[in-house]
């Protein structure tokens, strides 16, 4: 089985500030960290080959720095690193990126089986999953928190829901994103660093995966960002006493007088 | 201190405390709380390659000698010294084999202790055999191809969690010294069981308990190098396993001063943090100096050891006897310096002054190690 992992690095979620000025990240002085989503995508992965046999190859797109990220992949068990990396995609929007991914993954050779964090935590935007699936024709599984069965070219999985989970089964190849629920990602291990340590990087320009300069980047990106903000905590909160029955009267009047 | 360590050194530190932040330290007050044995936490630190770090690359490990397990062992010491003894006794209990055992018993025991598919221990203590260790009355007899253990073992660290023991017994009372022979036996083996696991002081997290031999048949093979041999072997793997135990003191050290400094630049009295009184800054120089001092001499001592295979029982002693003397002073600093806080056990610091005690009593107490340290004197001096 081949199976692709696409991993991000972010800024640690632990000291994360707004620039005032440009109401984007302030990346300056952050460490940068595989997005702990992603950890549980490359997890399962690793799994899943040691279980199924196969590879698992992982995939950024990113600035060069995001080989730290690869490299650590790798050491955690990962047997291919790849970079998609090039001044042109930079600014990209969830919709060129899903476009850049896409063409990386098909000049490699295509994929039976792709693996994302549910959502990366700088955007949050949890779309990169479910848009790459789109681009590359496949049917997408979000929320996974347990995969039942590989089995007849098909995949069973549990699907996380507030109220439970639903089985779902998808013909591969099929794209899944994952909850950390989902396993205990890892700590590298001495040979896997060492195997890092040595790693090829495959890096990918724009020319490399053919790839079709209108869609990719800033200008492939239909994203306007208007403005930036932490939303202010507005309401009033107000505190209701007395027995139980007294409790729920007294809220069942202030909600009358709302509605 | 920057002590130069090699790319593939600092990679091992870094795999041991990543485990040891990210796996021990959540878990140590509970563990110890619970008297839990760290299943979990030995499985993701054999996925980490660290089990087969000392054991040579032809039986699966990793290759390396003392120093590389030394610094293993003081990142797990820093988290806690318990789930660090649970991980430190498979090497006690594999060294045996690997310093006196046969190609074959080496082939069929060692890989498996590599990738932590099995967990080892070392038995020689018994009810009336501590520090003197030709009391022990455990027998071996040789019944055709088999030999026949009667007797038992106290206090064996890993004691019901081992597959793998390595036993110390008579085969020929009449011989003295050389009338012990060190065996290897299995937890399936018939006519082995055990006592009640222990409750201890500290180093909660790992399993103390007695082993029961009641003709107990293991294969002839099963021998540890040739019949009459078992003292040299414990002699030649104690001093191996010293710098370990050493360097469960420098990380427990280390630990404690970390909590004592932290506390005492954010706990005010008298208007001004603690840590502005000089009676606190110099017990935390002193905590510092001491940790220092005794890290570089069980580094010393560690790379020594991974170049001199004889000769090495006078260092070995002394890198034991003063990390681990350091760590049970420092502990007991770092409790004095949080004080009540440090009573309690909301903080980590209570728990360390309780393990560190153990170290200056297992492997040999430190008043044994000061005795071999005498004797090699003498003997060193015996024509200057
Ligand atoms: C938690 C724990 C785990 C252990 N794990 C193992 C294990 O895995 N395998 C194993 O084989 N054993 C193990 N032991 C046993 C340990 O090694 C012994 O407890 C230790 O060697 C001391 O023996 P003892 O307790 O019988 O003390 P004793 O020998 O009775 O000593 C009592 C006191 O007398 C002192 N003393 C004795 N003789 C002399 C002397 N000649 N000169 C000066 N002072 C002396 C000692 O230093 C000590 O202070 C473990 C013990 C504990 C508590």
């Amino acid at each position: 089985m081949k199976i692709f992992v696409c991993v991000k690095q972010v800024p640690d979620a632990k000291d994360v500030r707004l620039d005032p000025k440009t109401n984007t990240l302030a990346r300056e002085g952050v460490e940068s960290i595989m997005n702990p989503y992603d950890r549980h995508a490359l997890e399962e992965a690793v799994r899943l080959k040691e279980a199924h046999g196969g590879t698992v190859t992982v995939l950024s797109m990113g600035p060069p720095q995001a080989e730290a990220t690869l490299r650590e992949a790798v050491s955690c068990g990962a047997d291919e690193m790849v970079l998609a990396s090039d001044r042109a995609f930079a600014g990209a929007d969830t919709w060129a990126t899903t476009y850049t991914l896409s063409m990386a993954i098909r000049k490699l050779g295509g994929a039976d089986l792709i693996l994302c964090g549910k959502q990366a935590i700088d955007g949050d935007t949890a779309q990169v999953g479910p848009g790459l699936a789109e681009r590359m024709n496949m049917p997408c599984i979000t929320y996974v928190r347990k995969v039942v069965a590989v089995a007849d070219g098909a995949i069973r999985v549990e699907r996380m829901m507030d109220d439970g989970y639903d089985l779902v089964e998808a013909e591969l190849p099929a794209l899944l994103t994952v909850v950390k629920e989902i396993n205990e990602p890892r700590i590298p291990s001495l040979k896997g660093k060492m195997k890092a340590k040595k790693q090829q990087l495959v890096m990918l320009s724009a020319a490399d995966i053919e790839a079709d300069p209108d869609q990719l980047g800033l200008k492939g990106s239909p994203t306007q960002v208007v403005r930036v903000f932490a939303p202010e905590m507005r309401g009033e909160r107000a505190m209701i006493e007395g027995t139980v029955d007294e409790q729920v009267a007294a809220l069942a009047a202030r909600l009358e007088a709302i509605l | 201190m920057d002590y130069f360590l090699s790319e593939e050194q600092q990679m091992i530190v870094d795999v041991a405390r990543q485990i040891t932040e990210e796996r021990i330290i959540p878990q140590r007050a509970e563990l110890d709380e619970k008297e839990e044995f760290p299943v979990d936490i030995l499985k993701a630190i054999a996925q980490a390659d660290l089990f087969g770090l000392y054991i040579p690359e032809e039986y699966g490990g990793f290759g390396g000698g003392s120093f590389d397990i030394v610094l293993a062992l003081e990142e797990f010491g820093r988290g806690c010294v318990g789930i660090a003894t649970a991980f430190a006794a498979n090497a006690l209990g594999a060294y045996p084999i690997l310093i006196s055992g046969s190609e074959e018993l080496k082939q069929k025991y060692l890989p498996d202790i590599a990738s932590g598919a099995k967990y080892a221990a070392f038995a020689l203590t018994e009810a009336n055999a501590g520090s003197d260790a030709s009391g022990i009355q455990t027998t071996a007899v040789l019944d055709g191809d088999h030999w026949v253990l009667n007797g038992s073992k106290q206090w064996i660290t890993n004691g019901g969690e081992a597959n793998i023991y390595t036993v110390i017994a008579i085969t020929d009372r009449a011989k003295g010294p050389r009338g012990a022979t060190m065996f290897v036996v299995e937890d399936t083996d018939p006519g082995f069981s055990y006592g009640a696991k222990e409750k201890k002081l500290g180093i909660r997290a790992s399993s103390t308990r007695e082993l029961v031999f009641k003709d107990c048949r293991i294969p002839k093979d099963r021998v540890i190098g040739r019949v009459g041999t078992g003292f040299i072997t414990v002699m030649r793997t104690l001093d191996l396993s010293r710098p370990g135990i050493a360097s469960l003191g420098v990380g427990l050290g280390q630990a404690a001063l970390d909590e004592a400094v932290r506390y005492a630049k954010q706990r005010v009295q008298f208007g001004k943090p603690i840590i502005s009184f000089q009676a606190v800054q110099h017990m935390l120089a002193d905590m510092a100096i001491q940790v220092e001092a005794s890290r570089a001499l069980v580094y010393a001592t560690a790379r020594n050891l991974d170049v001199n295979k004889s000769g090495v029982s006078k260092i070995s002693s002394m890198c034991k006897v003063m990390a681990t003397d350091m760590a049970m002073k420092v502990t007991t600093d770092a409790v004095q310096i949080l004080a009540g806080y440090g009573y309690m056990r909301e903080y980590p610091v209570e728990k360390m002054m309780r393990d560190a005690k153990i170290l200056q009593i297992y492997e040999g107490t430190n008043q044994i190690q000061r005795n071999v340290i005498g004797q090699e004197l003498n003997k060193e001096y015996i024509n200057k």
